[in-house]
């Protein structure tokens, strides 16, 4: 599947495509297909999102999961940081980057 | 410390202004993110993994107590409660808002600080000897020379788009604490015949493609050093190569044309340099200068410490460094704690740093490319007092230079650049060599860590080096030996196959293992390894 992500313009914070709006959680991105060019385009132009892309992932019983560890990392947030990580709360959270 | 004049403090709130209006006009829409990106890039701030960064400049790593606490004061405000210090004597910030950009650089003009030149293909903040003023060794005191040179470059229009980012190193002592040749230009300060004047050293640098700078010029007299260097950059403008961003430093032009050829043009370059008159004016050198005089030291002060307390003495003996004053002391702030992450600080703790630099060092701070801060004049009698505040604060670890003392870069746990992660790295192994009595018997042990190619974790200068690369998706990790950023610079080479993390960290035990076993008398690590060599070292660790 392919997922759309980028940064939110003002905050710098990572974004995920839910279909009708951009979302903190990867859990919510949902699957652009291979016809996402349009949505990329649109959603650049609004402003709410700096330089949107597309990024393979896996759809697992937790949700999408990204290909790439970059994007796992760019996803939960550093694991060297737990209390840093969308997940502060969740020790075992790192475990789902690697 | 050096002032701001009108000058300085002019350009810089203009910049303020200007990149407030460029933040507004990219938020309005009236920019894309391709016409605004090299503009917030000349403005230190740059897009990362999680938000954007801002880079902050500490120019040649010196800072008084009230700079560095609006250090501290941005974390908490505008960051998550924390900086990173950089190997490049700078300061990171990880979470920042665009929207809050332009706030932050005008709360650092306030302090006479900004973020130009910290990104970019101009010439980037200079760096220096974090004991600068206060090394017994020094021939001559290199920051009014990083000043100048800061002043030349800092919006030189000439040097504003260079082939590629340009970086320059000054000191004033054989002992190297600025890995001076692996720098674009070290320029190392030195008398010849009672006159003041430098050595040139041009091409060095790390990256993908490690080069030692070869010395082009044994001798420019102090007062022609900015023309000097104006002839080795315009050289380097004119022919470095624009069409190959991985050949476009000035290592590869000094590399291809040879360092003979090279020198010849700098040469002719500088002879027409110096008919152009651009030399500073005396009177100018003389003005700088004087903002770095030595602060009041009390005469007489003593040397005589009372080391009673075991843990005291182990940092005294670990963390500090002869100063050119009797009675006096350099003072070095560990930012390796046992499994942290090698220069993070606080808000809190900077600003106690800031603190105890007003209170313990005539109001002084030093940044150092190893990622540590440096208060530089601390009177002895007033060392164990200093220690027990930093140790309250979890700032006194005793390993300066030890294996824990380690460099790491930001790795893939922040940086876009990255393929693998370095600070777990780092952490895993200041876990595992926790033992101080372990890390002393090893002795001396660079230690350094990047997370990608790039190359900000030092790692072709470090005794042992690790390079994080990404094997098809997976993490690894290549183990380097025999580097040295110091004096007797060398590049370190990759020993073989790379390992994963447990497994870089098992061969680092190995490593280290047998250098216990081979070494002679008072050797160091560096230098068993270039006695035994590295056959020895991977027969161990492969088999």
């Amino acid at each position: 599947m392919n997922i759309l992500t980028g940064n939110d313009l003002k905050t710098g914070d990572v974004t995920w495509w839910t279909g009708s709006d951009w979302s903190r959680h990867v859990e919510d991105a949902v699957d652009v297909g291979e016809n996402f060019e349009a949505i990329l385009q649109e959603e650049e132009a609004s402003r709410r999102v700096n330089v949107p892309y597309a990024i393979a992932a896996e759809m697992t019983d937790d949700g999408p999961r990204p290909a790439h560890i970059k994007d796992r990392v760019r996803a939960l947030g550093p694991t060297v940081r737990p209390d840093l990580t969308l997940k502060p709360a969740d020790p075992e959270a790192g475990n789902w980057v690697i | 410390m050096y002032q701001y004049d009108k000058y300085d403090q002019q350009m810089v709130d203009t910049r303020v202004a200007e990149f407030r209006d460029q933040v507004e006009r990219r938020l309005a829409g009236e920019l894309t993110e391709d016409q605004f990106k090299p503009l917030r890039l000349m403005n230190g701030l740059y897009l990362q993994l999680h938000a954007y960064m801002l880079r902050v400049a500490i120019p040649y790593g010196t800072l008084n107590g009230k700079q560095m606490r609006m250090l501290g004061h941005i974390a908490r405000k505008y960051d998550r409660d924390y900086g990173h210090f950089t190997t490049r004597q700078n300061i990171q910030y990880n979470w920042i808002k665009l929207e809050d950009a332009p706030d932050i650089l005008a709360d650092l003009a306030s302090v006479e600080m900004h973020a130009i030149q910290t990104s970019g293909n101009c010439i980037r903040n200079i760096s220096s000897d974090q004991y600068a003023g206060a090394a017994a060794d020094e021939i001559a005191d290199p920051r009014p020379w990083a000043e100048i040179l800061r002043q030349w470059s800092s919006f030189h229009p000439e040097f504003s788009y260079l082939p590629r980012k340009f970086k320059i190193a000054v000191i004033a002592s054989d002992e190297d604490r600025a890995a001076m040749r692996l720098h674009d230009i070290g320029i190392q300060l030195v008398h010849k015949d009672g006159e003041l004047g430098a050595k040139f050293f041009v091409g060095g640098g790390m990256g993908r493609t490690p080069m030692i700078g070869p010395e082009i010029r044994d001798f420019v007299p102090a007062d022609e050093l900015i023309s000097y260097a104006e002839a080795c950059l315009r050289v380097y403008n004119r022919y470095g190569r624009r069409d190959n961003k991985y050949k476009a430093r000035i290592k590869i032009l000094v590399h291809e044309l040879g360092k003979e050829e090279y020198t010849r043009q700098v040469e002719e370059e500088f002879a027409h340099m110096k008919t152009l008159g651009l030399n500073p004016p005396v009177e100018e050198l003389a003005r700088i200068s004087e903002y770095f005089a030595d602060p009041a030291f009390e005469a007489g002060a003593s040397d005589d410490l009372d080391l009673s307390d075991p843990d005291f003495n182990l940092w005294v003996d670990q963390n500090t460094v002869a100063h050119k004053q009797a009675g006096y002391s350099i003072a070095i702030i560990s930012l390796k704690p046992q499994g942290g992450i090698p220069g993070d600080a606080s808000s809190a703790q900077i600003d106690l740093m800031a603190d105890l630099a007003e209170q313990y060092s005539f109001d002084e701070l030093r940044v150092t490319h190893s990622q540590n801060i440096v208060l530089p004049h601390v009177k002895k009698s007033d060392l164990y007092a200093l220690w027990q505040k930093l140790d309250e604060a979890g700032l006194a670890p005793a390993n300066l230079d030890l294996i824990t003392d380690s460099i790491a870069c930001p790795g893939l746990d922040y940086c876009s650049l990255a393929n693998a992660r370095s600070i777990p790295l780092a952490q895993k192994i200041s876990e595992r060599f926790a033992d101080l009595g372990r890390q002393r018997e090893l002795g001396e042990l660079k230690l350094k860590i990047s997370g990608c190619i790039n190359a900000c974790g030092h790692h072709h200068a470090g005794h042992i080096g690790i390079l994080g690369v990404d094997r098809k998706g997976t993490e690894n990790y290549q183990l380097l030996l025999g580097g040295s950023a110091a004096e007797d610079t060398s590049l370190a080479k990759i020993t073989g196959p790379g390992f994963s993390e447990d497994g870089v960290i098992d061969a680092i035990e190995t490593v280290t293992d047998l250098y216990l076993k081979e070494r002679q008398e008072d050797e160091r690590f560096i230098d068993t390894y270039r006695r035994v060599g590295m056959a020895r070292f991977k027969e161990a660790i492969y088999g």
